[in-house]
């Protein structure tokens, strides 16, 4: 059944008509400029600016082609993000595959990593083959199911972790995101498990008890707003204590949102031994701290809670030196009722999929921590290594799969929630002026956006799959 | 005035001094034959209690009707609420009534901070009591005790000593009066077991202590705060016992206290654990007060947010 699924998939697939892609003058991480050939969904030709304009080189524009000025762009490899909620199946009314493929699109991603926390939970081969194959029918973005470490995570049973491996999602991405896998044997168990197919756990790292019925950030602020705090150490003690059991059964471990400077110098620790941990840390920690519940307003209501400026600090010094891999958007969409109430009442989460970017430049590239060839390693090539994605996060270079985004680094954009592409408008961003403009991507050579426009991939079984989706965005 | 009332904070020394001398102008009505002014007729004013409440609601009702208000009262038990209705939606029927003021009581702190700035309603609001967060009446009324006792009733609270003892962490009362009692220049000291104080306590503009013997001596003012059932056994401390004998004011506590100190008391009261029945009816103690100081302050608050320019007691002749 599956078998006939994938075929049908892969032939609809190659029936698309290839366009040839040619890009003139564009910088590839930000270096020299070059003119960059996309044919047959790869990388083609990369030549001098202009050089092959008069060449009479075949894959030069003429039918079905397409020529793009890149002259005020920078190209990246396609964003990939490790750490995404697309609700589906079960939360249909706060996001769909399709939807929040198309906010990815738009945000510069070919490849995203779905949660498994959806009802049903992805914790069988039939619900990952289900979220992959919505994916490949969406065709915006390589959709690649994370499976349950336990059944229900309920953090206690195992969930078929070899089956998700080995069925067509091909599953490598193993996480009770939103629970934490608390007890130290189950994680042990896993963390052992998951080598037979070369898998990792991504641990969300919340000790439950230090965190019951837990609001915000534990500290000077939320003792001033009565609500109730998070602290640092039930996150911190979480991964000291993973770290070594990563160390003891040597397992690949991969901390998801990272979120304090206490747990920064943890993993720093940890790397310096040798243990094979790797960590994400999302936009919204890198740009937003515990100040904003101040307004008690549930968009700023996130699990991990935002933390302090310290923390905020922290975190953009890790991810600037490596100590922290990746950025995960961790993109949470949620229906209004759940975030239009009080605090107490609301949803954890925050959009994050067309807004990363934007955030990470602010943060990181205004601020000179990085430059663009660090921002593609940690919003690409890292995250696709820890993933196992090995058709994105790649060079820039002849014969490399064309999975690219285009950004324009002079640009600005204004959040407005209710434009954004996402079927929910909870983003922290609203009102915000942030800097870069995603231009244009491109997954396998095709453009899912031009100018900043969705371009239609679906396939039939997407009919209401509408390209007017753009308008998320003013720059 | 601000438009709300939602954290003592809001209130600048100014603001909480004409509160007080508001007050004190209302309180005079309450010795009249007729216990009524036209000030604010005419006006709504909406009681939502999501909690069990008997002082605070009768309270707030009784300062609305003396000024003449149309006093809707909504409790949560027996209405839309109980059956899942949202803040939002039950926000968006007050509003269509046409309520000028709503006076929230819920379970969760900043309830009314998002009622007034989620664009559900228009009118003014009043917190009444939200989670662990605040309750600026209560910290009103109980500056206006002190300053009555103390002060001869004029001007703040320049320079007098205040102890609060008991469960800071979760109570709002604490976190009000800390507030507001700083605002009007008095001198707070935290007393409690570290497992009840906040994280960050040292950054209130308050002292802190462990010891409630060292911090009765000189002090001109203790309140003590209810210890919450629900504490008790979830380890904060070991026992009931315990604590009455380390934090509880007892009548060899309330000896030490200098001769005109006074006794507070936010209610309700638990006699035998934090406050000896015989301190809590002897006579320093100022509870009673308390409860009638109360009526008169919310008068005031809901004067000032409601009433406009004219005199409060100026329309009595009317």
């Amino acid at each position: 059944m599956s078998e006939l699924g994938m075929s049908e998939l892969g032939m609809s697939e190659l029936g698309m008509s290839e366009q040839t892609v040619v890009i003139r003058n564009v910088s590839p991480l930000g270096g020299e400029r070059v003119d960059l050939v996309l044919a047959d969904g790869k990388i083609a030709a990369i030549t001098s600016p202009g050089a092959g304009e008069n060449s009479g080189d075949k894959s030069v524009p003429g039918m079905g082609s397409i020529e793009i000025d890149g002259s005020a762009l920078i190209a990246l490899p396609g964003l990939v993000d490790l750490h995404t909620h697309l609700r589906e199946p079960g939360r249909e009314d706060a996001e769909t595959v399709v939807t929040g493929s198309r906010a990815a699109a738009l945000g510069g991603f070919t490849a995203v990593h779905a949660m498994a926390n959806t009802n049903p939970v992805a914790d069988t081969a039939g619900v990952v083959e289900q979220v992959w194959r919505l994916g490949r029918e969406a065709g915006l973005v390589d959709v690649h199911p994370v499976g349950a470490v336990t059944v229900g995570l309920d953090g206690k049973h195992l969930a078929e972790l070899g089956a998700m491996a080995d069925s067509a999602a091909r599953v490598r991405v193993f996480s009770d995101d939103g629970k934490c896998v608390h007890d130290p044997v189950v994680m042990r168990r896993a963390l052992e498990y998951v080598k037979a197919f070369d898998g990792v756990i991504a641990q969300h790292a919340q000790e439950p008890s230090l965190t019951e019925d837990a609001q915000m950030n534990e500290g000077d602020v939320s003792g001033v707003l009565g609500l109730r705090g998070w602290p640092a150490v039930a996150e911190e003690a979480i991964i000291a204590r993973d770290v070594l059991l990563a160390e003891h059964v040597s397992s690949r471990l991969h901390i998801c949102h990272v979120s304090t400077a206490g747990s920064v110098e943890i993993i720093r620790w940890a790397k310096s031994r040798g243990i094979d941990v790797t960590a994400e840390v999302t936009p919204h920690h890198l740009l937003l701290t515990d100040e904003s519940a101040t307004t008690y307003d549930p968009v700023f209501k996130v699990n991990p809670p935002l933390r302090t400026k310290v923390d905020v600090d922290a975190l953009r010094e890790a991810l600037a030196d490596g100590t922290i891999d990746v950025v995960a958007t961790d993109h949470a969409p949620h229906a209004s009722q759940d975030k239009d109430c009080e605090w107490g009442s609301a949803a954890f989460g925050m959009l994050g999929l067309q807004t990363a970017l934007s955030v990470v430049a602010e943060a990181m590239i205004e601020t000179g921590l990085m430059d663009w060839a660090a921002v593609a390693d940690r919003m690409s090539t890292a995250p696709a290594r820890i993933g196992r994605v090995f058709d994105h996060g790649r060079p820039i270079a002849v014969g490399e799969p064309a999975n690219l985004v285009l950004l324009d680094p002079g640009a600005r954009t204004v959040i407005h929630p209710e434009g954004l592409a996402s079927k929910s408008h909870n983003t922290p961003y609203a009102g915000l002026d942030l800097p870069v403009r995603v231009t244009h991507t491109f997954l396998r050579g095709q453009p899912t956006v031009l100018d900043s426009s969705l371009v239609d991939m679906s396939t039939a079984t997407n009919p209401d799959l509408n390209p007017d989706l753009n308008r998320g965005i003013d720059d | 005035m601000t438009r709300h009332l939602l954290s003592a904070a809001d209130l600048s020394h100014d603001d909480a001094v004409l509160v007080l001398d508001t007050a004190a102008e209302l309180a005079a009505v309450a010795d009249r034959p007729i216990k009524k002014l036209p000030t604010l007729r005419g006006r709504t004013v909406v009681n939502l209690f999501y909690e069990d409440s008997t002082r605070t609601r009768i309270s707030f009702e009784a300062a609305a009707k003396r000024l003449s208000a149309d006093v809707i009262n909504f409790s949560a038990k027996g209405s839309s609420v109980s059956k899942g209705e949202s803040l939002k939606d039950t926000a968006l029927t007050l509003e269509a009534m046409g309520a000028d003021a709503v006076v929230i009581r819920h379970n969760q702190s900043g309830a009314p901070h998002r009622l007034a700035h989620a664009n559900w309603i228009s009118g003014s609001v009043i917190n009444a009591g939200d989670g662990t967060h605040e309750h600026p009446t209560q910290a009103l009324l109980d500056a206006f005790t002190i300053r009555r006792h103390l002060c001869g009733g004029l001007g703040d609270l320049n320079g007098r000593s205040v102890v609060i003892v008991g469960d800071v962490l979760h109570s709002r009362v604490a976190r009000s009066n800390v507030l507001l009692l700083h605002t009007l220049g008095a001198h707070v000291t935290l007393v409690a077991p570290p497992t009840l104080l906040p994280y960050g306590v040292e950054t209130w503009p308050c002292a802190v202590s462990y010891d409630l013997d060292s911090s009765l001596g000189k002090t001109d003012v203790v309140m003590m705060l209810r210890v919450q059932r629900e504490r008790m056994g979830a380890s904060y401390f070991p026992t009931e016992r315990e604590y009455s004998r380390r934090y509880g004011l007892d009548e060899r506590r309330a000896a030490e206290l200098p001769e005109h100190a006074i006794v507070m008391h936010p209610g309700p009261m638990n006699r035998g654990m934090e406050i000896a029945a015989s301190v809590a009816d002897g006579r320093r103690s100022v509870v009673v007060e308390q409860v009638a100081n109360g009526v008169s302050v919310r008068m005031a608050v809901l004067y000032l947010l409601l009433g406009g320019n004219e005199p409060a007691i100026g329309a009595i002749d009317e």
